[in-house]
């Protein structure tokens, strides 16, 4: 009996407890669609860029659409190699690219370690009016000091050298290097160098063997963004290279885009060996990036 | 910074050094130096690095904006002082004001789109499944990573007039749908990068592409500290969609917004690589911006290295305004 008799406004709250059920799941769906969507937005472009390198030109060059090369050639891949660009294989360019951002990385690493140091673990005088001239010093446009820069090079010999382009990137990398740097820095709690002084550990001993293996994995994050900033830099190696065997990937791109029309083949194969690396070490960084940069700005 | 700087700065899990004690224990064995110094001496290296690399090369580029420098000056002959002449100059030349007009123009545009596109990616992350939001977080993430050069290779690809991707899919509505739209339905060799306003849309798409996922990966980093219990109490209350956005997120992450809307401006400001690419270097005067044209001025035949730093001294105050807030802003909402 009463189980025939269920109670019509509960039966009613079951019927919305349903309706409300459906709809969210029905809501989820479109959530899931909108996501998808985005991220071929986001990666359509990418792969399209691989998927022209590997294409025949016959696919590449044509009105029709076609979104998975039916042929995968490894022609312009080998072109780029062998024949290369303005003079040159494209290993030169990389190598290039790698001798300068590796050599920024280097030298902006052990400046940035030590003046995050100065700024974390010190209470001094001209301690806050650093911390400002780094923030100003971020944002004054490489444009800006094209000119000057490009005048001060070249008197002191470092035109067309692959030297003179670190110099010039350690500097445009270092004031956001130590700007990131001290946070980890600041991270690592002092009570930890206090014991090994009380130890016995000489200053350059708990920075040795205490400070620097807890601040590593944050130089890593840090080394990583110079990296990829020298990587990427374009207008210097552009005016500071005048022979061709000195060029950076950025500036040897430029000379796929010919005057008798583009090899575009060649140059997607160019732009995706230049773009691999710097994908891979922003996947590297990825989770840090999330959780660390705006962290200070949301408990506001 | 270059604009390749797409990197944000790295606010870091904030320290609070400010506990000071009253002696902190001394290293046993002293290397020599007294206290005081020792931070000095750290700071040293990197404070000759950057007033050698940045601030004096400022100062020259000023005073560069005032003398005649040409060929013979860099050849090596004392450069002659002109004062104010360069800047009359650049005054008077309408390719000044169109560039400053792009590069404005051009920034709002951009700032406003990349951070309404990347605040609804974000709120859109924190409210997918963690598998879901990791999947496209991975694939914001790699048109984020593409180096500026690369970007405007892309984007200029996809715009080619014959084979690209844009033209092809354009011609691929309804005609009647893209002549109400477009006053036109064939898009067959369509060349995108040839006058400035064109060149501009591509830019601006090209460089929302590349700088949405930052704006999206920050705001939701922003959202994740938001106590769930707000939006319980929200939903509790019958709030809708949009009014506890503009009612509890909104407030909340109002800081997270302006630092993103000053680094926006001043990336977008200074834009150059994506540009130099669609271009095809500085070749169309109409479409420069003012990097471009301080670069051109400076560095293509007859070199006029004075009125390219006259341009980028006014650029350089311009970026100075905006910098200014920005120093605002983190002096106010981190401890240094």
């Amino acid at each position: 009996m009463t189980a025939l008799k269920t109670p019509a406004p509960l039966d009613g709250r079951t019927a919305q407890a349903r309706r409300l059920k459906r709809r969210r799941r029905l809501g989820r769906a479109g959530l899931n669609t909108v996501g998808v969507l985005v991220f071929l937005f986001a990666v359509f472009p990418v792969y399209w860029m691989v998927s022209t390198a590997l294409k025949t030109n016959d696919q590449i060059f044509t009105t029709d659409f076609i979104p998975i090369p039916t042929e995968i050639t490894f022609d312009h891949v080998d072109r780029i190699l062998t024949e290369g660009v303005a003079g040159n294989s494209i290993w030169v360019y990389m190598r290039n690219s790698t001798i300068v951002a590796l050599g920024t990385v280097l030298i902006g690493a052990v400046l940035a370690l030590l003046a995050a140091t100065a700024i974390s673990r010190f209470r001094f005088r001209g301690r806050t009016s650093f911390l400002v001239l780094l923030l100003i010093v971020q944002m004054i446009p490489a444009e800006a000091l094209l000119i000057p820069l490009f005048l001060n090079v070249k008197r002191l010999g470092l035109y067309d050298q692959l030297l003179g382009l670190i110099v010039i990137n350690v500097g445009l990398t270092l004031p956001f290097g130590i700007w990131m740097l001290r946070t980890f820095v600041a991270a690592v709690p002092k009570s930890l160098e206090e014991a090994a002084w009380i130890d016995g550990a000489s200053r350059f001993t708990t920075f040795w063997k205490v400070l620097f293996p807890l601040v590593a994995p944050g130089l890593v994050a840090t080394s990583i963004f110079s990296f990829i900033t020298a990587w990427n830099e374009l207008i210097f190696a552009l005016i500071l290279m005048s022979d061709s065997s000195g060029y950076t990937m950025p500036v040897a791109l430029q000379f796929f885009f010919g005057q008798r029309g583009t090899d575009w083949g060649a140059i997607m194969a160019g732009s995706t060996m230049m773009t691999i690396p710097v994908v891979v070490f922003f996947l590297l960084v990825q989770r840090r990036m999330v959780s660390g940069l705006v962290a200070g700005a949301v408990k506001g | 910074m270059t604009n390749t700087s797409t990197v944000a700065r790295g606010g870091g899990a904030s320290p609070a050094p400010g506990r000071r004690r009253q002696s902190p224990p001394r290293p046993a064995k002293a290397s020599g130096l007294p206290a005081w110094v020792v931070p000095y001496v750290l700071l040293v290296p990197g404070l000759l690095v950057i007033a050698a690399l940045l601030l004096y090369p400022l100062f020259q580029m000023i005073v560069m904006s005032f003398q005649k420098v040409g060929l013979r000056q860099i050849r090596g002959v004392p450069a002659e002082w002109v004062g104010w002449d360069n800047y009359t100059q650049v005054f008077g030349n309408e390719i000044f004001w169109s560039s400053l007009r792009n590069t404005v123009g051009f920034a709002v545009v951009t700032v406003s789109l990349t951070l309404v596109l990347g605040t609804a990616v974000g709120t859109l992350l924190n409210r997918l499944s963690t598998r879901m939001s990791t999947f496209v977080v991975v694939g914001i993430m790699s048109a984020w990573a593409v180096p500026p050069v690369a970007q405007g290779v892309i984007w200029r690809w996809l715009f080619d007039a014959d084979a690209g991707m844009i033209n092809w899919g354009l011609n691929l509505l309804p005609d009647w749908f893209s002549r109400l739209l477009f006053g036109r339905a064939d898009w067959t060799g369509e060349p995108w990068l040839n006058d400035a306003l064109s060149t501009y849309l591509v830019l601006v798409i090209t460089v929302v592409w590349a700088s949405f996922p930052f704006i999206a990966v920050s705001v939701l980093a922003g959202l994740k500290g938001i106590p769930s219990e707000l939006y319980e109490a929200a939903r509790v209350d019958g709030s809708s969609a949009w009014r506890t956005f503009r009612k509890i997120t909104f407030p909340l992450l109002k800081p997270v917004f302006a630092v993103l809307t000053i680094l926006s401006i001043i990336w977008n400001f200074k834009v150059f690589s994506q540009l130099y690419v669609l271009m095809n270097g500085p070749t169309n005067r109409e479409a420069f911006n003012l990097s471009m044209f301080s670069f051109a001025e400076a560095f293509r035949s007859p070199p006029k290295m004075g009125t390219g730093a006259a341009i980028a001294v006014v650029l350089t105050l311009l970026l100075l305004v905006v910098t200014s807030l920005y120093v605002r802003q983190i002096v106010k909402t981190e401890e240094m």
